[in-house]
């Protein structure tokens, strides 16, 4: 397909230059039989390996009671194929990725244009609040539609994040759907680092671990694990806990950003720059399975493949949520004004394209293929709990078992106590616990909301001096020894210059 | 049809093109962004953001340390190692410069890697020395560029300078100390303008050696990542001025010391 857009291309530049200039581009196509072109391209970018490629072994089939689940294809692939037998319109995805929210942000200021792209929710409501968005159809809405698998399956707990945040008065749910989702928290050694210690974001600069934890290479992160760690005492004390209003003022103490608790954030991470492994985005998967490490702050989907590879080397990992409070993030889809205009077909195809990720089985491929948790719950459709039940429930002759308890996230109901994953004992601060975060963690979770460009300064400026040397801290040695050297290549070129007259 | 006229000058105009378009024409947008500020006004605040700040003017320091240190050790090693190669009289001579240079054919991430794996094994715990670690890393990586130049300048040094100095009677030591080291300085000096710059700035190895410091390169980075484009091309247009000067200062070295060339820059 890709190969023959090009040609035609190629042929009709090619014809202009040739007949002159004045001949239409167009007539060069008109040949094209239009069962073969596509009537509408769809740009998608999305994370990198953040969607199944396919390619399947046939043994890693996922061998469900309700049936087998198999990416033969790409889904990219499978999306051409279905919106065409459904819609019986031809849809080409030209797909691309990209490496971190900014990279897309700046990317996107550079005039890359693009209909759906999947940021996490700060981005999204950056781009909310700059007016760049073009709102979700009405149609997308219809729980009528059998074909609106988002609607019909996202998970109510996550519906109502999306409709409670607001961003200038509009709620998240108008413009974006959830992708994936999941908490912060401590991947660790159980041999080395006890499960209190890594219960808390104090971990990160305990003189304990001098050198044996490493930290997420990125502002929003850090500062979050920072103001977790600042106001451990009072997140953690019983009157806070208790609190009537617990949730909202959770999520203000974690916004917090005053000058005086940026002052306190620098400080702090300073000592952790001084106390930890690294600062790192990628690598600190690699070197805690590699025993580098004693602990590493992770994402849930990271730490799940975190300790999936370290159990392949029969090295066991765990994974703490920290007791002052976790940081809930998503991946969301949104479309773009520079990309999708005023083109309801595209927009429909890229509303087909959120929902055709959000069936189902493809949600079950995408999980197991990326190693995150899908905002969607499935709702009728009960194979996404089968699926977390295969991938965690414990066989018959396991001993110790736990009821782990994930209602919260697949129903509204509640004490329904029909979602409870009968799963190894061990299972609650593992695999499980990250993919599916208790009850417990998710009550202390809190959403890093988006900052207004003052605050984002503020706190850009704070990060960049923490990694920065400062020049105060030269030690009086390296003044003098630069002294020095100074002073002898100088009066060495004096020398020269003299010997050269 | 009449003849197309071609010089050899037009042979040039790919590379000029290519000049223009991608080395003249973003220098300018970088000094474009360096002298605005985020609402496009002229503006020299970045300018003197940049001397005001302990951080920034202390990432320099600490850039130039690494720099100096890594290019001190190169030197210190490439010397040595460039001239036992150049005066011995094996035969496979060539095949030995050429083992010295293999390494660059690796990929250089997959290099750091590995040397990532022998660290930790020899220290234990890499992030207890990410300064020594930025050195090794570097020196690792740039030596070849030390050694290539210095080895081309002694190898074509002319031995009848040698020998008429032990016919006059001065020791080995004093012929390498006032022939062979005078004479290899234009090598040396392109040596170290080869490795001295890139260690200003190439953050990657510090990155994954798990040096938590800025240098130059990583201060840039941060600023883009921040969306503050000005800040970040005003260093990098500061971070140029610091390599024309001692460009400058070098070029002139070596034309004085040597006027018939024989350096690789």
């Amino acid at each position: 397909m890709m190969k023959k857009r090009n040609g035609k291309i190629l042929a009709a530049f090619l014809s202009s230059i040739v007949m002159g200039i004045s001949l239409p581009a167009g007539a060069a196509a008109e040949s094209e039989s239009p069962a073969n072109v596509p009537e509408v391209t769809l740009r998608v970018c999305n994370w990198e390996e953040y969607i199944d490629l396919g390619g399947w072994d046939e043994e890693e089939a996922i061998d469900l009671d309700s049936g087998d689940i198999i990416g033969v294809n790409s889904m990219v692939e499978d999306f051409e194929t279905w919106y065409y037998e459904t819609y019986g319109i031809r849809v080409h995805v030209e797909y691309s990725t990209f490496g971190t929210n900014e990279d897309l942000y700046n990317m996107l200021t550079l005039g890359d244009v693009y209909d759906l792209v999947c940021p996490s929710e700060y981005m999204i409501m950056k781009l909310m609040a700059q007016g760049r968005l073009v709102p979700l159809s009405e149609s997308f809405f219809d729980t009528e539609d059998e074909n609106n698998y988002y609607m019909n399956g996202v998970s109510p707990y996550i519906r109502s994040i999306f409709a409670e945040n607001e961003i200038n008065g509009e709620a998240w749910g108008k413009y974006a759907a959830g992708y994936m989702w999941g908490i912060t928290g401590i991947v660790y050694n159980p041999e080395l680092v006890s499960e209190e210690d890594a219960s808390s974001w104090r971990i990160l600069d305990d003189p304990a671990y001098y050198r044996q934890v490493t930290i997420k290479d990125n502002v929003r992160d850090s500062y979050f694990a920072a103001v977790g760690a600042l106001k451990s005492e009072l997140l953690t004390s019983q009157e806070f806990l208790e609190d009537p209003d617990y949730s909202r003022r959770l999520e203000e103490e974690m916004n917090d950003t005053s000058p005086e608790t940026i002052a306190l954030v620098q400080d702090y991470l300073q000592d952790v720059k001084k106390n930890a492994y690294s600062f790192e985005t990628d690598s600190g998967k690699a070197d805690m399975v590699t025993g580098k490490v004693a602990a590493n702050y992770q994402w849930s989907g990271d730490a799940v493949y975190t300790m999936d590879q370290a159990d392949e080397d029969d090295f066991t990992l765990a994974f703490a949520v920290p007791q002052e409070s976790t940081n809930i993030y998503f991946d969301g889809w949104v479309m773009l004004k520079s990309g999708i205009g005023n083109d309801a077909a595209k927009q429909h195809a890229a509303e087909a394209f959120i929902n055709f990720n959000s069936r189902p089985d493809n949600v079950i491929r995408n999980m197991y293929y990326i190693g995150y948790t899908s905002v969607i719950s499935g709702g009728e459709d009960e194979r996404i709990f089968e699926y977390a039940d295969w991938c965690y429930g414990a066989d018959e002759e396991e001993e110790e078992v736990i009821d782990y308890d994930i209602s919260y996230f697949f129903t509204e109901e509640e004490g329904s106590g029909d979602y409870i994953i009968t799963a190894p004992a061990e299972q609650s601060n593992r695999q499980l616990s990250a993919q599916y975060p208790s009850q417990e963690a998710i009550a202390r979770s809190s959403i890093m909301v988006y900052f207004d460009d003052e605050q984002n300064e503020a706190i850009n400026q704070m990060w960049i001096s923490v990694r920065c040397f400062n020049i105060y801290d030269v030690p009086v040695w390296a003044w003098i020894v630069i002294v020095c050297v100074i002073a002898v290549l100088a009066v060495f070129m004096l020398r020269n210059a003299k010997r050269r007259r | 049809m009449g003849k197309i006229s071609f010089s050899r000058k037009s042979l040039g105009i790919p590379y000029a093109l290519f000049l223009v378009l991608f080395v003249v024409a973003p220098l300018f947008v970088l000094i474009y962004y360096a002298f605005t500020n985020g609402q496009g006004q002229l503006t020299l605040a970045n300018l003197t953001g940049f001397f005001a700040n302990p951080n920034t003017l202390g990432t320099l320091c600490y850039s130039f340390a690494v720099s100096v240190t890594t290019t001190a050790v190169c030197l210190l090693l490439a010397y040595p190692t460039a001239y036992i190669l150049a005066k011995s009289r094996l035969k496979a001579k060539s095949v030995i410069v050429m083992i010295f240079i293999m390494p660059m054919w690796i990929n250089f991430s997959l290099r750091i890697t590995a040397l990532k794996e022998i660290l930790t094994l020899i220290e234990g715990n890499l992030a207890y020395y990410p300064f020594a670690n930025a050195v090794i890393g570097m020196t690792y990586d740039f030596l070849p560029f030390m050694i290539l130049p210095i080895y081309n300048t002694i190898v074509k040094l002319d031995e009848p300078l040698l020998e008429a100095a032990r016919d006059l009677g001065a020791s080995e030591a004093e012929a390498f100390l006032k022939i062979t080291l005078p004479l290899s300085v234009p090598g040396i000096v392109s040596g170290i303008a080869m490795v001295f710059l890139p260690a200003m700035t190439n953050y990657v190895v510090l990155d994954m050696l798990y040096n938590s410091t800025y240098i130059m390169g990583s201060l840039i980075g941060s600023y883009f990542a921040a969306y503050n484009w000005n800040g970040g091309s005003m260093i990098a247009l500061i971070l140029l001025v610091i390599i024309c000067l001692f460009t400058l200062l070098t070029r002139g070295a070596e034309e004085e010391e040597n006027p018939r060339g024989g350096a690789l820059l």
